[in-house]
């Protein structure tokens, strides 16, 4: 079966080095990643917080262009757009009235039935069951996982792991050597999309999950989220400036840390581009 | 028609946020489970339970200061109230009626001014291009905010990781998109 | 020629606010054979029954037809008056106008042509109605009291005084249920024990009552004054007259590691153990679950050891049949664990307890002897944290009720702290504090006012650890919802009050109803708060709902009343709307073929076979018998006779029949 890739605007642009890390991972392991055709932004914060039918819209206009090529399951590695495409899902199928709008809107026959798969999930289904064979150099480094909201949250609408103490990305990391620390700030907010308009409260939030992750010993942390990493990674002098300290720790998606258990190069996984130098590997 | 309907103050934002996005005011119990878990509760005019209490009240100047707060703003979506709130409130989805609410009677918090002018940034970056341009946001943004200063030694750090293009990757059905944003463009602006 | 007189009740504004009382009785008034339809605002009332009274007189009637609420609620009341009024009780008859149309439907014209639809199969329902007389029982004066905890205890120990023989089940080894686990009790801060053990001793003395401790019961058959209970003695693998309760073998046992029930596991005991020092009966149980022998076929050390030879590792359980009048279930609560909250991290950390676990913490008895220690390492906690409403009030995670005793434990806990660690803080959040009760409210102010508890109105969102404090995150909503994180040593959580296990499973073999938690159904929730639905069973304390000490007492002495005021009575009445088999003249007798599948449905075992005989004793024909004192009145039996022999007073073919065709004609 091909898998659609819903890439979103940031692994195009500040999050390059998260795509490089999900197609390297793609490649190594022989699945075929098929881009949906003439993908558009899903609309994210800005499109719900200033007009909920756009903020509906866009997404929909994305599954309906999945389903019009004929991928039944797209894989969205980004945190943020996944948790826009399964709640666009979720209330068009709870509202036949709303969705027969949105399909007048974009113009396009909507059903709703595409699979929908956050970046934790693809790695499951896919990559698990190859990867025993596959590591050649075990990520034997004590890790923080930070899920972040949007992967979690809300529950009932996405359905997977659970809402407090989630477990799915840190038995992940224990399938290729690492060892998870106990991390309360899991899925405590790191500012989101206010890095650029509010940049003193992500420096404030995410300088917590940064410290607390440090605190318990860990050598990296890890994410699934652009928006996260950007926040955590790019924001990190900002963050040091607020909290008067140099915090060193390093960001790394959770497909990078994959590619590096298998032995691929750190350039080729995308560590070159973090703004937090990345030692460990 | 539910039956809180036949008692609800009929010009109450309560009975608008009922209506639209089918969360009852009432349901509240004032525990404060929001607020303690709330990551910006400590720079908002009102924590969400106190947003929650106002709009029980069904009083006209109550529901005025809520529409006018800087809380509805900074409200980053991160679900934690909804996910911890013992009465399952949708407090995220009330604060996006809230906010779309806010803009339409133009009773916008001036501190919010930052926060829409980078949503709005957003929202032209991908009216004209289909998917973000960064580099064209952080321009556009910084025309509506006037913060010229504001992270100017980021740009060029990004370009030099291959973070940030120089030139937008378009949607090639740009009429499409445009239709989009020209037909739900009535629903807010 | 029938003469039937109707009575609409508009029963305040229940029935009138929807329905129209008075064309209802107007169009009634003019059905064949009506000779009087009336309205009243409170039939049941005084001057309502009266109005029956003398319409029976007056009009000469053959039959009532009340037009009311539930059956349930008022027919007694007035079968009862057409008995004073002259007429056979059982020629009168309710339409239920309340439950079954006014409190549901809308107010409208429909909703009153309903209501004159429910009148009119009643009235052609009378016509058919026969005049019966009630059925005598003989009532069995032995009660048996289901549940040893102090509701259990007080309900056996009060009709016992009344002279009347109680046999009492506890499941567990020992009786004494919660309360024997608490250190000190509200609002007077007595010790547990010190009340509770001379009762339980009290119970296994008193010459009146039969204790059967580790046993359950099995099967619940009969009806009120005449139940047929099996119950099951789960062997304790030792001979009870033998052990002399010394110990011994509790102390040899080489398996130690098994977490203490009583303890809530803050401590260890053996697999052959007696829960607690006070235990009544005091006498070990062999824990076949965890027992060495039973696992692994050796070790057999408690027998080596026992000076009176009295451990028995082949006794197999003993099931016992009981003949009992009345019994009482008193089968307490349970809390529910706190793992549901991920948020709260009980189970992961382990300085986060639950409110029966600081009860032994504060216990002499206890784990610490009484001393507050924290169970990861022993330190005396200077920073408490108490979170009430761990579970309560809580639709999402939890339960959706308040389980009313946590308010005054939690202020008890705060201040029994307090009493034992001066210089320590302790803190408690909370939304309302529900402290209704004699010297309840006063207590609480007295943990705040004179032991300085720092009570904060908000709940906590979180609790994670951090550098071995417990990070407490919360808020307070009287300080305008601003954020309150507290560093604490321990955390206690007031959780939820649930049903007890096995509640359901135990309802339905004694056929009383259960809530949609589980906890057992009171008759009505305001008059009838000690009796269930089914005659001669009653309820005292917590298996109702959560309930603190003096509640559960005084509604388990309500039941003991309950028990006597039926025991006083040498038979009982019972309403004769049973089966019965028809019969003729000879050479017939009966249509009834004796085919007697009717016995194989019966679920009351109420069907006997009669042998009609010549002189000479020769049987001429087998037929089925209904035993009056046994039948229940379900009817199964007439829908199955092929032969259509049997009927069912009160609810014949006839007159269901009547009642459909009055549905189905114009009038």
């Amino acid at each position: 079966m091909k898998t659609g890739l819903y890439p979103g605007c940031s692994l195009t642009g500040s999050a390059r080095d998260y795509n490089e890390s999900v197609s390297a991972l793609a490649e190594a392991f022989g699945l075929e990643l098929i881009q949906i055709p003439d993908w558009n932004c899903c609309g994210a914060t800005a499109a719900h917080n200033l007009n909920k039918e756009l903020s509906l819209a866009l997404p929909a206009r994305i599954l309906a262009l999945a389903e019009k090529n004929g991928l039944e399951e797209i894989v969205v590695p980004c945190a943020a757009c996944y948790s826009r495409l399964v709640v666009t899902q979720h209330e068009l199928k709870k509202n036949p009235e709303l969705k027969n709008r949105i399909s007048e809107v974009i113009e396009m026959d909507y059903r709703g039935t595409s699979r929908i798969l956050n970046v934790i999930e693809w790695i499951d289904k896919y990559i698990i069951p190859l990867l025993p064979e596959k590591i050649t150099k075990p990520f034997n480094y004590k890790v923080a996982c930070y899920y972040g909201c949007l992967l979690v949250r809300p529950n009932k609408v996405l359905n997977y792991d659970r809402a407090e103490d989630p477990q799915t990305m840190d038995i992940v990391m224990t399938k290729i050597g690492a060892q998870p620390v106990d991390y309360p700030y899991k899925t405590e907010c790191c500012g989101a999309g206010f890095s650029i308009s509010r940049t003193d409260i992500v420096s404030k939030l995410s300088g917590k999950i940064i410290e607390d992750a440090e605190y318990r010993g860990a050598d990296a942390i890890i994410v699934a989220c652009p928006m996260c990493h950007s926040n955590l990674d790019m924001r990190r002098p900002d963050i040091n400036k607020y909290w008067k300290t140099e915090f060193k720790i390093p960001v790394i998606f959770v497909t990078q840390a994959i590619g590096l258990a298998i032995g691929l190069s750190p350039e080729k996984v995308g560590l070159k581009r973090h703004f937090v130098d990345v030692k460990i590997s | 028609m539910s039956h809180s309907e036949h008692h609800i103050e009929r010009n109450s934002l309560s009975y608008g946020i009922e209506k639209n996005v089918e969360v009852l005011a009432q349901k509240c119990y004032q525990c404060g489970k929001c607020s303690a878990g709330c990551p910006v509760a400590d720079q908002m005019d009102f924590p969400p339970s106190m947003v929650m209490r106002l709009l029980q009240t069904e009083i006209p100047a109550n529901d005025e200061k809520i529409l006018r707060s800087n809380s509805i703003w900074l409200c980053v979506t991160c679900e934690m109230c909804l996910s911890r709130c013992p009465m399952e409130i949708d407090i995220p989805s009330m604060m996006d009626y809230l906010r779309q609410k806010s803009r339409s009677e133009k009773k916008v918090n001036k501190q919010a001014k930052n926060i829409i002018a980078f949503h709005k940034s957003f929202l032209n970056s991908i009216r004209w291009t289909g998917r973000l341009f960064e580099l064209g946001l952080i321009l556009d943004y910084k025309r509506q905010s006037l913060n010229l200063t504001q992270d100017v030694t980021l740009a060029p750090k990004m370009i030099t990781r291959g973070k940030l293009h120089l030139f937008p990757n378009m949607v090639k059905d740009m009429g499409h998109l445009a239709r989009i944003f020209r037909k739900t463009s009535n629903s807010s602006k | 020629m029938a003469r039937i007189g109707v009575f609409v009740c508009h029963c305040g504004e229940n029935i009138s606010a929807t329905v129209d009382c008075g064309k209802v009785a107007e169009t009634i008034g003019k059905l064949k054979h009506v000779v009087l339809s009336t309205e009243y605002k409170y039939m049941c009332s005084d001057p309502g029954q009266t109005l029956i009274k003398e319409a029976i007189k007056e009009h000469n009637l053959t039959g009532v037809v009340v037009s009311a609420c539930s059956p349930r609620m008022h027919e007694p009341t007035f079968r009862k008056a057409c008995a004073e009024g002259g007429l056979n009780p059982y020629l009168c008859e309710m339409a239920n106008l309340r439950e079954h149309c006014s409190w549901v439907h809308e107010k409208n014209e429909l909703t009153t042509e309903k209501a004159i639809d429910i009148v009119r199969t009643q009235v052609e329902k009378v016509k058919l109605n026969s005049a019966l007389q009630p059925i005598k029982v003989p009532v069995t004066k032995t009660a048996m009291v289901i549940g040893g905890g102090i509701a259990g205890i007080q309900a056996a120990l009060d009709i016992a005084n009344t002279g009347h023989k109680v046999v009492m089940i506890e499941r567990s080894p020992s009786i004494g249920g919660h309360m024997s686990q608490l250190s000190e009790t509200f609002p007077t801060l007595d010790c547990s024990q010190c009340i509770l053990t001379p009762r339980m001793v009290e119970v296994a003395q008193h010459p009146n009552i039969t204790l059967y401790t580790y046993a359950e019961v099995e099967s619940v058959e009969g009806f009120i004054g005449n139940f047929t209970v099996k119950v099951r003695k789960k062997a304790k693998s030792l001979d009870e007259k033998l052990c002399t309760g010394c110990g011994l073998c509790t102390t040899k046992c080489p398996q130690k590691k098994i977490p203490n029930e009583f303890e809530q596991g803050m401590g260890m005991r053996p697999a052959i153990y007696i829960p607690f020092p006070q235990a009544v009966p005091n006498r070990p149980v062999i824990d076949r679950e965890h027992c060495t022998y039973y696992i692994k076929g050796k070790c057999k050390i408690c027998e080596i050891v026992c000076p009176t030879k009295a451990i028995r590792f082949d006794q197999p359980d003993e099931i016992i049949e009981l003949q009992i009048g009345a019994i009482v279930a008193a089968t307490g609560f349970d809390i529910k664990h706190a793992d549901f909250f991920p948020e709260y991290g009980y189970g992961r950390y382990k300085d986060i307890i639950d409110g029966l676990q600081f009860e032994r913490l504060a216990s002499a008895s206890g784990p610490t002897s009484g001393v507050i220690k924290r169970p990861s390492d022993g330190q005396i906690p200077k920073n408490i944290v108490f979170i009430a409403c761990a579970g309560s009030r809580d639709p999402a995670k939890g339960i959706a009720y308040c389980s009313k005793i946590c308010c005054m434990y939690t202020a008890k806990h705060a201040m029994l702290y307090k009493h034992k660690v001066h210089e320590g803080k302790a803190h408690v959040f909370y939304m309302d504090i529900r402290s209704g009760g004699k010297n309840y409210d006063e207590f609480v102010r007295r943990a705040i006012e004179e032991d300085h508890v720092n009570y904060i109105r908000g709940r906590v969102s979180t609790i994670y650890e951090r550098n071995g404090k417990l990070i407490v995150k919360g808020v307070d909503t009287l300080l305008s919802s601003m954020p309150v994180e507290i560093e604490a040593d321990m955390v206690v959580l007031a959780t939820a009050g649930v049903a007890n296990s096995g509640a359901e499973e135990l309802a339905q073999k004694l056929h009383i109803s259960y809530d949609s938690h589980k906890f057992f159904a009171e008759a009505h929730p305001k008059l009838k708060p000690v009796e269930t639905n089914t005659a001669g069973i009653f309820l005292a304390g917590a298996c109702q709902n959560p309930k603190d000490i003096p509640d559960s007492v005084s509604q388990a002495s309500g039941s003991a009343v309950k028990v006597a005021a039926l025991f006083s009575q040498n038979e009982l009445t019972r309403e004769p709307l049973v089966a019965v088999v028809n019969r003729m003249g000879p050479p017939l007798h009966s249509t009834c073929v004796g085919c007697f599948l009717c016995q194989a449905v019966c679920p009351y075992q109420a069907i006997e076979r009669e042998d009609i005989k010549t002189r000479d004793g020769k049987v001429l024909k087998s037929l089925a018998k209904i035993n009056e004192g046994l039948c229940q009145g379900c009817g199964t039996c007439v829908a199955l006779c092929r032969s259509k022999s049997i009927d069912l007073h009160g609810y014949s073919n006839n007159q269901v029949y009547a009642e459909v065709v009055a549905l189905l004609n114009e009038y």
